[in-house]
């Protein structure tokens, strides 16, 4: 008898769905890692990672995604004091814990528990989050942009990406509806309109002029889009970007706010990079500081903000911790909103205190300040110098441009690949992106993502690669990949 | 004015259907009235940490370690953590590169699915692959998962005891599959129906329904009736037959209330069974570390385990599993240490097994358990309602609800509707306003036409049940008085 769940019956657009940050590449990875633990020395690469890691080193080095503590960042400190402090509460009856916690934290802890009803952690939460919580958010948005936030208007979510989810659900009601997506972009987008059966509109950021925007290419693609029958419904623009890494304009944001305004779309700000900013010249504005600043007012424009607790200078991925700032929405849809977030009960109580913790961190005069500065300026030094070293190094190298990563934690190098190397790629039935990729893991060991994962302008090729690895090691992955590259090339040259 | 894309009408009709009255009109209503001040008892969910039970203690030490590792390097740790917490602590830091902050594999980390498989082959007496095992934000994620692969359109069809836990209608309802009901027998304790069950799915059949799966909730909810294993295997022979997946919710496995009936998983029955069942039938398990004697709720740690899935449907389900790239990472180890908790000999043992049994350290002399405890709330609840005016309530065997029937009389349906409002939620809102005690409406949950219920925790301290019991019983009896107009006495 056929098997009731095969893959002939499933859902079609689960198959149809697509995340490569995952992908292949990362699979086979896993694969030659498991290899390695077996049989070491099997593979050409020597360890690029070695002791005095407190963790088992990886002889294969993940720069396929954005998880900066895998690769050895320290979390920030103070953040982790309150956390232990807030999972355990008993510590703070004990005479010891003065010892082995600065104070301020014993007391942002205590501050935080007599928010939660009862002081139960391990209870679930309203479902949008602690109202404590939400309002410490709010806070700190309001301090950022200078503008207003309301704790009703933040749900807070497992990550950003299920808020992501949500709206592309609320939005997406059939085949017909359709959001602009930057391309190239992360393909939690992609992958969430495939779910959810509706079309992907793309529109094409210019590698020439450093991935910039061009609201007349926006313009060409929504109206061809509606001229196909497309409902288009909202726009996301990831700012910091992704893979891109550039830094919008402020006159480019106030652009983008005047065409949904005109053009009736929810804009969808995916802003989780915002305090990766590499730059002197550009800084990070929120979507709805532009918006405010502009003039409109909550009630002219719908626009949801996304952050995550995962990038910045805490990079806490696995925590789970996020949220969405929704504005400009009415009553009923809200209530909509509330409803599915309920069906989930609610968030992990872990990640909410800490995106409470990190959009209101310690302030000058705080006892932990000094060190939690230090920790933060130092990791952000840090990308910034790693960010510079593999541009760098990837622009010396034949065939390869790299803007510059402006903010975020990504490189998107274009490589050029000889015709020898295409046809190679179609014998070995692969892209020839991940055709390249796929030789760079097994003669370095270092895993990157394939451009055809992010979408690139047809018959460019491009790879995403981290800026994560620690600075002690950056000179030694440029030694690499240069080796495998020139060997690349040298085979494949026309 | 041309129509915006957020405009209520223009959102997707799947959501606008979705139903979720855990968290609905109710208690939305006593979370309206807490705010004007009113003290309000919250039996809505199934949140044990909010009505007062403490966490686990070595649970906590272990996550608030691997929180802080750096306490691991100064030498006064010992003072406030025990060693064998210190020690899990490093375990589970060894198996996750990155600690805490990294994202993990996206099944969850593979130790700590190891733990579970070792868990799943104690509790059932057959191995478990950890490959087949992934940890979840919750067991709710886990469920979604796995219904969204299965729903391709509105006539694929999932069968639903009614009633049912709604995380099932609404997500149903949120992936545009199409709910077949089977009702349980509340006149048999909320058995199962097998005519019914075959009656459910040639009706649906008949309408064009192809009918995927069936879930079942052992013990159930709201109902908590526990299966014997005759039913189970029953059930098994009935998805054999008929090509369904069978969808175990198993999170209340730890709440256990009566002694005929213990726990038993689909799983072991399945593998009791042998060929060809055990190789063909296809079943997914869903487990959580918010039930049981944890009710560690807002950690949201969850997992499925798959059993007799296709390799290539598998690679799809962790496809879409990498898009959500990893469940947290403290819930991962909140669940490994539930399935892996301190054993006699740990250090932490005794007061591990003290608190589970609810009593300081010393004096394990009088057993009274968080179980035992509940065992005794679940009569306690069951007798009460029985002792009210038009109340029925079959005995909460498992799980953490009374579901007790309320025979409302005409007039007050009258009422009901002259008010706008379904029957039963018409009563649980006076209810509510009268007492402050806030419940689920049946109609949440679903019921046969015509009969009416609420659901309630069992979960308030078990010295605040009488009076709880006794303001209910007041409520209600001059409920009753006032629409049936004199006395049956």
């Amino acid at each position: 008898m056929a098997p009731s769940i095969a893959v002939e019956n499933l859902n079609p657009k689960v198959l149809k769905c697509e995340y490569a940050v995952r992908g292949e590449i990362v699979i086979h990875a896993q694969r030659l890692q498991q290899q390695l633990q077996n049989q070491p020395g099997s593979l050409p690469f020597d360890e690029l990672c070695r002791p005095p890691f407190l963790f088992l080193p990886s002889q294969i080095l993940y720069c396929n995604i954005g998880n900066p503590q895998s690769l050895g960042q320290q979390p920030v400190t103070f953040f982790r004091e309150v956390l232990a402090l807030c999972d355990h509460p008993c510590l703070l009856e004990k005479e010891e814990t003065k010892s082995l916690f600065s104070a301020d934290a014993i007391s942002r802890a205590k501050q935080i528990l007599a928010t939660i009803p009862g002081r139960a952690t391990g209870a679930y939460s309203h479902s949008q989050g602690i109202k404590g919580l939400r309002d410490a958010i709010a806070a700190g948005i309001s301090t950022r942009d200078g503008f207003p936030a309301n704790a009703d208007d933040i749900f807070i979510t497992d990550g950003a990406s299920p808020g992501v989810h949500m709206m592309m659900q609320l939005l997406i009601r059939n085949e017909k509806d359709g959001i602009l997506c930057p391309i190239p972009q992360y393909p939690l987008y992609s992958a969430s309109i495939a779910l959810h059966g509706g079309a992907l509109v793309p529109y094409y950021l210019d590698e020439k002029t450093g991935w910039g925007l061009e609201i007349s290419d926006l313009k060409k693609q929504l109206e061809d889009a509606r001229s196909k029958g497309i409902d288009v419904r909202a726009l996301v623009v990831i700012n910091p970007g992704n893979p891109t890494g550039q830094v919008l304009a402020e006159d480019n944001q106030c652009d983008i706010v005047k065409f949904c305004k005109n053009e009736g779309l929810i804009l969808l700000a995916d802003e989780v990079y915002q305090e990766n900013i590499y730059v002197d010249n550009k800084k990070f504005n929120s979507f709805k500081k532009i918006a405010r600043s502009m003039g409109y007012g909550e009630d002219d424009l719908p626009l949801v903000s996304f952050q995550s607790v995962s990038k910045g200078y805490y990079g806490e991925c696995g925590k789970r911790g996020g949220y969405m700032e929704i504005t400009g929405f009415s009553a009923p849809v809200r209530e909509q909103i509330y409803k599915v977030a309920s069906v989930n009960l609610c968030s992990n109580i872990t990640g909410q205190i800490l995106a409470s913790l990190v959009m209101n961190p310690p302030k000058v005069g705080d006892e932990s300040y000094a060190s939690y500065k230090a920790e933060k300026d130092g990791i952000l030094q840090s990308l910034a110098r790693r960010a510079k070293a593999l541009e760098d190094a990837f622009n010396n190298l034949e065939g390869i441009s790299c803007n510059k990563a402006e903010g975020a934690m990504y490189l998107f190098p274009q490589i050029r690949l000889p015709q020898k190397a295409i046809e190679a790629a179609k014998a070995a039935n692969k892209a020839p992106d991940a055709f390249y990729a796929l030789r760079l893991l097994e003669s370095t060991g270092i895993v990157v993502v394939p451009g055809s994962g992010f979408g690139q302008v047809p018959g460019t090729w491009h790879i995403r690669c981290t800026i994560l690895p620690q600075e002690e090691k950056i000179p030694a992955v440029i030694t690499r990949f240069k080796a495998f590259h020139e060997a690349f090339m040298a085979e494949y040259r026309d | 004015m041309a129509r915006k894309p957020l405009d209520y009408e223009e959102l997707n009709e799947n959501v606008k259907k979705v139903q979720y009255a855990v968290r609905g009109e109710l208690y939305l209503r006593a979370s309206e009235l807490q705010k004007e001040g009113k003290k309000i008892i919250f039996t809505n969910v199934g949140n044990p940490h909010a009505l007062g039970q403490k966490p686990l203690t070595f649970p906590r030490q272990v996550v608030a370690l691997c929180q802080a590792p750096f306490l691991l390097d100064d030498p006064n740790v010992g003072l406030i953590f025990p060693a064998d917490a210190i020690a899990r602590a490093k375990h589970y830091l060894a198996m996750a590169p990155g600690g805490l902050g990294a994202y993990s594999d996206s099944r969850g980390i593979p130790g700590v699915r190891k733990e579970v498989a070792d868990f799943i082959q104690k509790r059932d007496g057959y191995p478990s692959d950890p490959e087949l095992i992934y940890l979840t934000d919750g067991a709710s994620k886990g469920v979604m998962q796995i219904l969204n692969t299965i729903i391709r359109n509105e006539r694929d069809g999932i069968l639903v005891p009614v009633p049912q836990y709604p995380l099932y209608s609404a997500a149903i309802s949120l992936f545009g599959g199409a709910l077949v009901p089977y009702y349980l027998e509340e006149e048999a304790n909320w058995g199962l129906d097998f005519v019914n069950i075959r009656q459910s799915v040639a009706e649906a059949r008949s309408k064009g329904i192809t009918v995927r799966a069936m879930v079942i909730i052992n013990p159930g909810n709201p109902t908590g009736q526990c299966l014997s294993e005759a039913t189970i295997k029953e059930l098994l022979q009935f998805c054999y037959h008929e090509n369904l997946v069978l969808l175990a919710d198993e999170v209340y496995q730890q709440n256990i209330y009566q002694d005929e009936r213990p726990f038993i998983s689909a799983r072991k029955v399945l593998f009791d069974m042998g060929p060809p069942l055990s190789r063909e039938v296809q079943l997914v398990s869903f487990h959580t570390v918010s039930k049981g004697y944890w009710g560690e709720c807002g950690q949201r740690g969850g997992y499925f385990e798959m059993t007799n899935l296709p390799p290539k449907t598998v690679d799809e389900i962790y496809k879409v599993a990498s898009i959500a790239l990893s469940p947290n990472v403290p819930g991962q180890i909140f669940m490994g240490l539930m399935v892996n908790p301190p054993k006699p000999g740990d250090i932490s043992y005794l007061k591990f097994a003290a608190e589970r049994l609810s009593i300081p350290p010393l004096k394990l002399l009088t057993v009274k358990s968080i179980l035992e405890s509940l065992r005794k709330r679940a009569h306690m609840m069951t007798d009460g309602f029985n002792s009210c005016r038009n109340v029925v309530c079959n005995f909460t065997e498992g799980a953490m609800y009374s579901f007790p029937q309320i025979r409302l009389p005409p007039r007050a349906i009258e009422a009901a509707k002259r008010a706008g409002k379904a029957p039963d939620v018409f009563y649980c809102l006076k209810l509510l306003e009268a007492t402050g005690i806030s419940t689920v409406p049946g109609s949440g949950f679903g019921q046969k036409e015509g009969v009416f219920h609420l659901r309630t925790t069992i979960l308030p301290a078990e010295e605040d049940f009488p009076a709880i019991m006794s303001s209910f019983k007041n409520f209600n009896d001059s409920f009753m008085q006032q629409y049936e107009g004199y006395s049956r006495m």
